[in-house]
């Protein structure tokens, strides 16, 4: 009971702030909008008992990225007025495909049976867990995963910087 | 009433909707950003919920996400140096705006 109480709540913080990022004329509100967002993914993060990843979420989405998103905002002018229209005129199209593909996709789930384990023992330490999983079964994606960080983090800066 | 896997799948539909709509009708380029966060969130949701429901003793799922997470983080790096390049050359974040092939 308390578990669907919690899912509920952080369903509504997950969903109306997701409403204001896509729909607000204000840039700035669109962006801070989307910590309460990652903050409610978060919960339920914890709620699946993925503690690790839960911190992460904080540690990255919540933390660097939009702090990010609000220096480039901040940056370039011009596009944060409230008089400048936000939306092209693709809304029909995009409400079509939205609604489209969420009625696809939830007519999909709501005729198929997954294959639910009985409750099966979660490790007792995620992150000892993952730890272990990155340095033996999925070691070469986890050298990639860093390879493709170190060359974005380079281009990112080429990029961004001034021209001589 | 159980929180089951369905509850989560129909939450993420939701939310990765809702990116899908930002993207496809923002002319901001910051903002269409914030629709791909909102949908890489949707899918993570997804591997974690998947991890926990169909497979709760390995942790597979939180690798992905976790790798997920991390290629979020470099595109939204990319994405937001490409954003400067552009407003530095072309004066605008507006993606109709941006519409020559070369300067």
């Amino acid at each position: 009971m308390g578990e669907f109480a919690a899912f509920t709540i952080l369903s509504l913080l997950i969903l109306i702030p997701a409403v204001v990022v896509v729909t607000s004329k204000n840039i700035v509100r669109s962006a801070l909008s989307l910590v309460p967002t990652l903050l409610g993914v978060t919960g339920f993060y914890v709620l699946l008992q993925a503690e690790f990843v839960a911190g992460i979420q904080v540690l990255i989405y919540a933390g660097a990225i939009t702090v990010l998103l609000l220096f480039v905002i901040m940056l370039t002018e011009g596009g944060a007025g409230l008089q400048v229209r936000q939306v092209n005129e693709q809304i029909p199209l995009g409400v079509t495909a939205a609604v489209w593909l969420a009625f696809l996709l939830l007519l999909v789930f709501s005729r198929t049976t997954w294959p639910v384990a009985q409750r099966g023992n979660p490790p007792a330490y995620s992150a000892l867990a993952i730890g272990n999983a990155f340095m033996t079964d999925y070691v070469l994606v986890f050298e990639v995963t860093s390879l493709v960080l170190l060359v974005s983090l380079v281009g990112a800066i080429i990029i961004a910087r001034r021209e001589e | 009433m159980q929180v089951g896997l369905g509850h989560y799948l129909v939450i993420s539909t939701l939310l990765f909707c809702l990116g899908l709509y930002g993207v496809l009708t923002r002319r901001n380029a910051v903002a269409i950003l914030m629709g791909i966060e909102l949908m890489l969130n949707a899918g993570n949701i997804n591997l974690v919920a998947f991890n926990r429901y169909v497979a709760p003793a390995t942790v597979s799922g939180h690798v992905f996400a976790l790798v997920v997470i991390t290629l979020a983080a470099c595109e939204a790096a990319i994405g937001l140096a490409l954003v400067m390049s552009a407003y530095r050359s072309l004066e605008t974040i507006h993606v109709d705006e941006i519409n020559v092939m070369k300067w």
